[in-house]
């Protein structure tokens, strides 16, 4: 079998091998704990973020600098090596962190105290603010459900980078570029892009297009099921995750 | 990178949710039914040219207990050839090690879908003993379906009914059993190493005592106390008696509480509380098959079957004694037309008597 075809590996199941960046929060190697804790805020930081603008109506201005307190103030406190996955999910943990945190910032006005203005991390605010205003958020819909909404947007969003990044690095940057001009394209993008469209423009036949598709829809897959594995702690709250996240089993 | 819209978020989601028939001759159309189990999608067969239903495994885990059921369930239809039960075309394993079965697509409503639209008794009850004939088809192959109710029996474009969803189905033959699990786990586990005692705990899922599998509302009392190992014919008669309820009443049989359906059916209003122009007999009919006591019920699908043909044909069942004067009223009901011309015959007899005279 084609290596590309064959992701399952030779059982054909989904291997599911990254560890949990929540977990490794909690070690004592510094090294170690910084890199999880990029890893989370990497995840988390653009929901955070539109969450506070919506649901505590904070400004742009407040938004970030209660953002980048946040986060700040987790590492420093180590926030993430207190949860527990048998009393609720990782969003709501983080979540009820934020709030609290959100809170305690406008009771005390320490905001420009704490940390105000000051950058402790190089996120990418202009972006957030401009997906805030491009997806309309439903009246109807409440704050812990956006907050889903938005982690799952980022959470593709940074699956999406790991795979153009690894078809680059492995030579394969066609795999890409199809999944990008078939998958990726909005609906609503003139002339709809086809199979036969493909092949002509990358001087494929259509087999071959979609071979190349199927095995960057599966890679795609891979690396959700390993992203949201370094956001839990357990196969349980994996598999919670999962079912949330898709609606199904994966074991 | 461009920001995803709510729209490609969707759709990537599905891609990671949807199933990968790369490996088949399937191509994907859309998805039609999920369920616990699994999830039914409309796909075409790129060979054949013609669109089949795909009910895929919603797990990717070939070696699990929920695989190992799915594929006996396509094993068991797949022995089952009758005209009211699906037939199965293809089982495998999907690339991304999904367990997966073909079978044929059937367009049509789901039994409740088509009561909503159908007021008749009479047709009712002549789909409901099709089914009927399909369940007994079944028992006589020694297989209990198990999870009977309105939503699994499907009435085609042409009024042909089917029934669906054998996925908790048990074999009651011990013999056929070990045949079909043994067949299954070959099937679907392929350069997997066999346990030294795997045929005889690939049925361990469903046939544990004290596991309740079925619908509350439709599943026997017995099935409902979890007896499984006294799991029979019968219990499927009650399921049948029940959607004879509903079909009758317009409401489902009630059923909070699993361990407490023995309360509830007693306390359950019948059906002619309900609905008084239902008739004495076919509401018999509905209580003989739900009776409480296994030993009361119908012994099998084709005596309920039996009893319902006597009902469409105004015929005495066998669940209801008559008094004379029903008796009397069912003669005359199903002779109308004999007693009209009767009567219009006597009629016009005294007319000429009395216009003779004068």
């Amino acid at each position: 079998m084609d290596q590309d075809t064959d992701i399952g590996g030779p059982h054909h199941r989904f291997p599911v091998t990254s560890h949990s960046a929540i977990v490794a929060a909690r070690s004592a190697d510094p090294q170690v704990r910084e890199r999880a804790l990029e890893t989370i805020l990497a995840s988390y930081w653009k929901p955070a973020y539109k969450y506070m603008r919506i649901k505590w109506q904070a400004s742009n201005e407040d938004a970030k600098d209660l953002t980048q307190g946040f986060f700040a103030s987790a590492i420093e406190k180590n926030y993430f090596a207190r949860y527990d996955s048998a009393k609720a999910s990782f969003q709501t943990f983080l979540r009820t962190c934020l709030d609290r945190f959100v809170a305690n910032q406008r009771q005390a006005e320490q905001r420009l105290k704490r940390g105000g203005g000051a950058a402790h991390f190089s996120l990418d605010f202009s972006g957030a603010e401009n997906e805030l205003q491009q997806h309309a958020v439903a009246s109807e819909i409440s704050p812990e459900d956006y907050f889903h909404r938005e982690w799952v947007r980022s959470l593709f969003t940074l699956a999406i980078e790991t795979l153009s990044r690894r078809y680059d690095d492995s030579g394969r940057s066609v795999y890409f570029k199809l999944f990008e001009l078939y998958d990726l394209a909005d609906n609503d993008s003139e002339p709809k892009v086809s199979y036969a469209s493909l092949a002509n423009e990358f001087g494929l036949n259509t087999t071959d297009v979609t071979n190349y598709l199927a095995a960057a829809r599966r890679e795609f897959r891979k690396i959700v099921l390993e992203k949201v594995r370094e956001l839990t702690t357990t196969e349980e709250e994996f598999r919670a995750e999962v079912r949330m996240l898709l609606g199904v089993e994966v074991k | 990178m461009r920001s995803l819209s709510d729209d490609r978020v969707e759709h990537l989601r599905s891609i990671a949710v949807n199933p990968d028939f790369s490996s088949t001759k399937y191509g994907i159309v859309k998805e039609l039914a999920r369920g616990g189990m699994g999830t039914v999608y409309l796909a075409e067969d790129t060979e054949l040219s013609r669109q089949v239903a795909i009910k895929v495994l919603n797990t990717s885990e070939a070696d699990s207990g929920l695989a190992r059921r799915m594929a006996r369930e396509a094993r068991i239809i797949a022995r089952l050839e009758h005209p009211g039960i699906v037939p199965v075309h293809d089982v495998g394993v999907l690339a991304d090690g999904r367990v997966f079965y073909a079978m044929k697509l059937v367009r049509g409503k789901r039994l409740d879908e088509h009561a909503a639209h159908n007021d008749s008794i009479k047709d009712r009850l002549r789909k409901l003993q099709a089914a009927c004939d399909a369940v007994a088809f079944a028992h006589a192959n020694g297989v209990i379906h198990r999870d009977l109710k309105p939503q699994n029996i499907m009435i085609g474009s042409f009024g042909e009914v089917l029934v669906l969803d054998w996925g908790v189905a048990k074999i009651l033959q011990r013999d056929r059993a070990a045949e079909v699990s043994s067949e299954a786990d070959t099937l679907m586990l392929p350069g997997r190493k066999r346990a030294p005692d795997e045929s005889s705990w690939s049925n361990r899922e469903d046939t544990t005592h004290g596991t309740i599998m079925g619908t509350p509302g439709y599943m026997s009392p017995e099935q409902a106390r979890g007896e499984i190992e006294q799991l029979d014919e019968r219990s499927d008669v009650y399921s049948l008696g029940a959607i004879l309820y509903f079909l009758l009443t317009n409401q489902r049989p009630r059923a909070t509480n699993l361990r407490d359906q023995d309360q509830e059916s007693q306390t359950m209003p019948r059906p002619r509380e309900i609905n008084s122009k239902i008739s004495k007999a076919a509401e018999a009919v509905c209580l003989k098959a739900m009776a409480r006591s296994t030993t009361e019920r119908y012994a099998s699908a084709a005596e309920l079957s039996a009893d319902i043909a006597n009902l469409l044909d105004a015929e005495p069942v066998s669940a209801y004694r008559e008094n004379a004067f029903e008796k009397t009223s069912r003669w005359l009901g199903k002779n109308r037309f004999l007693v009209f011309l009767v009567l219009a015959y006597l009629l016009m007899r005294i007319f000429f008597i009395l216009t003779a005279r004068r």
